[in-house]
């Protein structure tokens, strides 16, 4: 793997490689010593141009643990709040000796550039771009419903026949379109639900069923139901009157969480905001897989930063090959 | 390119019994032992060994699997290995006597690996080696405590060990240089 961009252009067999390894990466971190040396020598940078802490420490943590030396760079008081182009900033970087480039921009398609650019050699992880993709977080839902459901026959094992919605801003969530490509990939069944003004004007070239009623999604039993956070920062236009509205018609409530059932696990992307799209009964209920995610995130990540950096650059992998070094 | 075949299943089967031998004589019994196959084909064979020792003691002693993937030193040089799972038995490996199995002892550099990959989990009282095919060529100061068959042989050839648990068969084979 070059680079990891996005989820639409992932083939079943490369998603599953990174399921697999995240969990041979989650074994080692039931470890007395979680640190492996693997990427020893390795540089990755952390580039954010949005702000974020979860998503950054995640793969701060999971560089670190593969012994890999981190780099934050966040574009807050930095020199791209000088007015220097995302070029020049690569190639300072390219110049520094980085071998990976974790970034998040809030322009969609900015970390395509930078890999098919030219500007570097390091191999790119898309941390999130505008409202196109992020694929990690996709990855790592999938992943934690995978576990939820095989538990530790998951190695190997797809999501076919899996039922997953996905509730909230559609419109702007580019959780939710890593998660429809990948998981469609995977075998799942995704049904997205939404107000009507905050689902995309033309989906209908996505794999997935879209519902603007939660009531009757529920009353589907959904294998998996996940609940995207309201981002509060990007309602600039009356996308909902109020909201209380948008909670309680589009909110998991203590209500609509009893109908739900025991067989379907809560997701929830994080961080939560409490009362609006989802209620505490159903963050902190056992169903509820919000913690979980977090500690998969690393696992995931650090499954990424190894096939990315740990191979010969450019080769394809070859597993099979194992034989040939005894 | 010629191909001979060095051991049958026969054989396999008597260096495997003989080495379940040594270990038990060398341990004094099976007190503190765990086997740790290395994948791929180290797993089925320590699968085995265990099965022989409980033959002869009738006490089945822990086995589990160490992937040293992550652990090596030539990750870079190379495409992209998928690692292995890794599996220790419940009781751990602290104070207790670990015997490594491998399929080909060669460079050694696997070995090397997979004591750094033993320290990250725990503290053994003594590491032991056993090995099927010891082909020589060590890079490193590695020796095996336990070997099925010592196979001499030129450093381009190629030495294949295929068992009925993972290839459908029993055999091992060298392989002459591609000329």
């Amino acid at each position: 793997m070059r680079h990891l961009l996005d989820t639409k252009a992932l083939s079943r067999a490369d998603a599953l490689e990174i399921l697999d390894v995240a969990e041979d990466m989650a074994d080692t971190q039931q470890r007395e010593v979680k640190k492996l040396p693997t990427l020893r020598g390795k540089t990755v940078v952390n580039l954010f141009f949005e702000d974020s802490t979860r998503t950054r420490i995640s793969f701060e943590a999971a560089a670190k643990r593969l012994s890999a030396d981190v780099i934050n760079f966040s574009a807050k008081g930095s020199s791209v709040s000088k007015g220097e182009s995302l070029q020049d900033t690569a190639q300072t970087l390219q110049a520094i000796g980085a071998d990976a480039v974790v970034i998040r921009h809030g322009a969609s398609g900015a970390p395509r550039t930078l890999a098919t650019s030219g500007w570097i050699t390091a191999g790119v992880v898309n941390a999130g771009d505008g409202t196109h993709e992020h694929p990690t977080q996709a990855l790592l839902d999938a992943f934690t419903i995978r576990k939820r459901r095989f538990g530790t026959g998951s190695r190997g094992q797809d999501l076919s026949g899996v039922k997953v919605t996905i509730v909230g801003d559609i419109l702007h969530s580019r959780v939710a379109r890593s998660n429809v490509w990948l998981l469609h990939t995977l075998g799942a069944e995704v049904t997205l639900v939404a107000p009507p003004t905050l689902v995309p004007q033309d989906v209908s070239a996505w794999p997935a069923r879209i519902l603007f009623d939660l009531d009757d999604a529920i009353a589907a039993k959904p294998d998996a139901l996940m609940m995207l956070r309201i981002q509060l920062e990007r309602m600039n236009a009356a996308y909902f009157p109020t909201e209380r509205e948008y909670s309680r018609r589009w909110g998991l409530d203590a209500r609509r969480f009893a109908v739900l059932g025991t067989g379907s696990m809560v997701m929830h992307p994080g961080p939560m905001n409490r009362g609006l799209e989802i209620s505490t009964e159903a963050a902190d209920s056992a169903r509820s897989t919000v913690l979980d995610q977090v500690t998969n995130g690393v696992c995931v990540r650090m499954a990424v930063l190894y096939l990315l950096l740990a191979g010969v650059r450019d080769a394809r992998h070859a597993s099979n090959q194992r034989e040939d070094a005894k | 390119m010629s191909t001979r075949t060095v051991l049958h299943e026969a054989d396999i089967a008597r260096a495997l019994t003989r080495i379940s031998h040594e270990i038990l004589e060398s341990n004094r019994g099976t007190d503190g032992l765990v086997l740790l196959g290395i994948p791929t084909r180290g797993v089925a064979l320590a699968r085995r060994i265990a099965a022989l020792i409980a033959d002869f003691s009738g006490v089945s002693i822990p086995v589990g699997a160490l992937d040293v993937t992550m652990y090596r030193d030539d990750l870079h040089r190379n495409p992209t290995r998928a690692p292995q799972p890794t599996s220790i038995p419940a009781g751990g490996i602290d104070g207790k006597v670990v015997v490594l199995v491998d399929d080909v002892l060669f460079s050694g550099r696997s070995i090397r690996s997979a004591l750094d990959a033993l320290q990250d989990i725990g503290r053994p009282a003594a590491v032991r080696l056993a090995t099927l095919v010891d082909r020589g060529h060590r890079e490193l100061p590695i020796r095996p405590d336990f070997v099925g068959k010592n196979l001499p042989s030129a450093s381009d050839e190629r030495v294949n060990v295929r068992l009925a648990e993972v290839d459908g068969e029993e055999s091992v084979t060298i392989e002459g240089a591609a000329s």
